[in-house]
């Protein structure tokens, strides 16, 4: 659990990754683990939370030898994935904004709502399960 | 001429080279000041070429995708240009997730992008 501030955020992914790497995660794999991991717990804390000191992101993190699973959680209004404009199309490749959960799709193996939008499970398979 | 904190800036001929201070670009704070010297230097010293040399850089998040856009659109906007060099393999990657790269005139390093001017 850790409070609605970006720092305690950026503390919590350091500590995550500082795992994978002694757990030998390929440099690619960490790359695109980081990504999505800051880009979900930023949106739970900015967006969802709205950097409410009150309330709290609760993550889940677990690793074995194939995958990681992270589930984040936060007590915000939630939103609908579906309604976050694709950024890649011509009419809002100028948006500043959104590209947040197209990365974390692209770095992840599966990444689901669920239906309030507050919560988001990830799972990434290590790049030499997920390639065989 | 404004201190900067987030970035390094050197004059080659008419081309303002920025270098960037931090290897990850993923602070919520660095970034926003990172935004505001960017913009300070279009908008504030009317520099009308720039190139933003990533060779530092080893990761960045999308809200500072979100600053260079803004950037590209207000370079645009007082009629200059804007260019991108030396962008290590992995961050290219996320321009081209994201479709960036076709937003941003990218070269691979910095001769090739001065040169373009």
């Amino acid at each position: 659990m850790i409070p609605s501030e970006l720092a305690a955020g950026h503390e919590i992914l350091e500590e995550l990754l500082s795992r994978l790497k002694a757990e030998n995660w390929t440099a690619r794999d960490l790359f695109g683990i980081r990504l999505a991991l800051e880009e979900a717990v930023v949106n739970a804390i900015k967006h969802g939370n709205r950097l409410d000191r009150t309330k709290q992101v609760h993550v889940v993190f677990e690793s074995t030898e194939e995958k990681i699973y992270v589930r984040v959680a936060d007590q915000g209004l939630g939103f609908c994935p579906e309604d976050v404009p694709d950024c890649t199309d011509a009419a809002h490749i100028g948006c500043p904004n959104g590209r947040g959960i197209m990365l974390m799709r692209n770095y992840m193996t599966r990444v689901e709502y669920n239906d309030a939008g507050n919560v988001v499970v990830m799972e990434k398979l290590r790049e030499t399960v997920a390639g065989s | 001429m404004a201190v900067h904190r987030r970035l390094q800036l050197t004059e080659v001929g008419d081309v303002s080279v920025v270098r960037f201070v931090d290897r990850k670009i993923l602070d919520e704070a660095n970034i926003q000041e990172l935004g505001q010297e960017l913009f300070q230097l279009i908008e504030e010293e009317d520099r009308k070429s720039l190139l933003l040399n990533f060779s530092s850089v080893e990761f960045l998040s999308s809200a500072a995708l979100g600053k260079l856009i803004t950037l590209d659109k207000k370079v645009k906007a007082h009629g200059g240009k804007l260019k991108l060099s030396n962008i290590r393999p992995e961050i290219y990657e996320v321009f081209a997730i994201t479709k960036l790269n076709k937003l941003f005139d990218i070269k691979d390093d910095e001769a090739d992008a001065l040169a373009s001017f």
